[in-house]
């Protein structure tokens, strides 16, 4: 028997905004615990006359920020959730908060590589931890990252997936965009396929481990393409959120 | 009415500026602690989706059992289904209402077999390799089915199909997805979650979510 995961109150210190619908928010937690890259953590809401809600939300920050635990939220307009965490959560406020929870969808160094990450919007999030870990401890293992957007503004953390590439030449990043690509853009913009999956692994010569996480579509078609291109199917592993993740 | 939402330590603890999303008290009464209703059906699920051929799939009952028994799609399509209207509770946070299910009961099931008394735990399995434990007595009475019908349709497979074990008084995790089998067991034994991190039993209104719950 484990013991209880216990609720904490972190205090927010830090909200940044990474696209216009998603934003970081950093917590100082009073009982930290390191946690595995690709886990979660659930967030629980009080109001006044004891109305509770939880949701759960991926950790973006690396294990190697000790103290600190960071939750990137995509708004969704008609959740409870995360319009209260965008719009009324300001930098001091207690968020309860509990975990890390997950065991699976987890990498860590010691796992090893050839790692190939694959994103779809907000999936980002849990593989940002791997990609941030992978670089506090300073890991030359290859890593790719496919991470599929429907606009140039709606990349999450661009600026530090492009500088943790450029000096680190064993992280190679692939952008693809679905709805709209960037002016003079040269690269992939459709959505994710076969054909695309194939050029990506190529290097890896289908011995990667994989780590996907997206909407289910996203989700359904990259894992199904792997098995298809012969990878064991208990080296992919899989994180889905639907339009219901408020 | 009494309200199903329960205070827990940290004690007194107020989310600033938070009112939160009422629901109707006869909805709001019907999510368990923690859950929030959706209308979609999420998927989850931890690798990649099996497809397994009707004529190759097999379903079977086996462990403490005198002699386990084995249906192919064919047979099993012919043991009498009921049709059953449950909610359904996932354990990152979504309660679905009122779903529509048809399949085969456990007990239907049981009656293939002859039980051994010493068996009190199930273990499903399904294509892919999941596992999950579930007690036995939390199965029988209707309580637990093998569903291949979702809302009057073939059960699609990235929600389990072609048939699934359905548990709906405890949380979804526990209804196995591609289910293939049943073994019986005498003592209690981890499934897949159970053994990274989730509970052991998993009530929704009690949230047993995580070991230690």
């Amino acid at each position: 028997m484990q013991p209880l995961i216990e609720w904490q109150a972190g205090t927010v210190t830090e909200i940044r905004p990474e696209t216009p619908q998603t934003k970081s928010f950093t917590l100082a937690l009073p009982k930290w615990t390191a946690h595995r890259p690709g886990q979660h953590y659930d967030v629980r809401l009080t109001a006044p006359d004891g109305y509770q809600t939880q949701r759960s939300y991926s950790i973006a920050s690396a294990p190697e920020q000790v103290g600190e635990l960071e939750l990137t939220v995509e708004r969704i307009p008609d959740g409870e959730v995360s319009p209260y965490l965008h719009d009324v959560l300001v930098p001091g406020d207690q968020l309860e908060v509990r975990g890390p929870i997950g065991g699976y969808f987890v990498w860590e160094v010691g796992l090893g590589g050839p790692l190939l990450l694959v994103a779809g919007g907000s999936g980002i999030v849990p593989l940002m931890a791997m990609l941030r870990h992978r670089a506090a401890q300073r890991a030359t293992l290859p890593a790719r990252l496919l991470y599929s957007s429907r606009v140039p503004d709606g990349v999450i953390y661009r600026s530090e997936l492009v500088q943790l590439s450029d000096r680190d030449h064993a992280l190679e990043l692939f952008f693809t965009f679905t709805r709209q690509a960037p002016e003079g853009w040269t690269g992939y913009r459709r959505r994710i396929d076969e054909a695309m999956l194939t050029e990506v692994i190529r290097p890896f010569e289908e011995r990667a481990r994989v780590y996907v996480c997206g909407p289910t579509l996203l989700v359904e078609t990259v894992a199904n393409a792997l098995v298809r291109m012969g990878l064991p199917t208990e080296l992919i592993r899989t994180e889905r959120f639907g339009p219901t993740g408020s | 009415m009494p309200l199903r939402y329960t205070i827990q330590p940290v004690a007194g603890f107020i989310s600033r500026g938070f009112l939160g999303r009422r629901r109707p008290a006869e909805v709001e009464n019907r999510l368990p602690p923690g859950q929030y209703l959706v209308t979609d059906f999420p998927v989850l699920s931890a690798g990649p989706t099996p497809h397994t051929p009707l004529d190759r799939w097999s379903f079977t009952i086996e462990g403490l059992v005198q002699s386990p028994v084995t249906w192919s799609w064919d047979e099993f399509q012919k043991l009498p289904t009921q049709t059953v209207t449950v909610d359904i509770s996932c354990v990152t946070k979504w309660t679905k209402l009122d779903t529509k299910w048809r399949g085969v009961t456990f007990d239907t099931l049981l009656q293939a077999v002859q039980v051994e008394p010493t068996a009190h735990y199930v273990m499903a399995y399904s294509d892919g390799g999941y596992t999950t434990n579930l007690p036995l007595d939390e199965m029988v009475n209707g309580q637990a089915f093998v569903a291949y019908e979702f809302d009057g349709k073939p059960l699609a497979p990235e929600h389990g199909g072609p048939a699934r074990l359905v548990v709906p008084h405890l949380y979804f995790w526990k209804s196995a997805k591609w289910i293939r089998g049943l073994r019986l067991m005498e003592r209690n034994a981890p499934g897949f979650w159970e053994s990274l991190g989730y509970h052991i039993h998993g009530d929704p209104w009690k949230e047993e979510r995580y070991s230690g719950d």
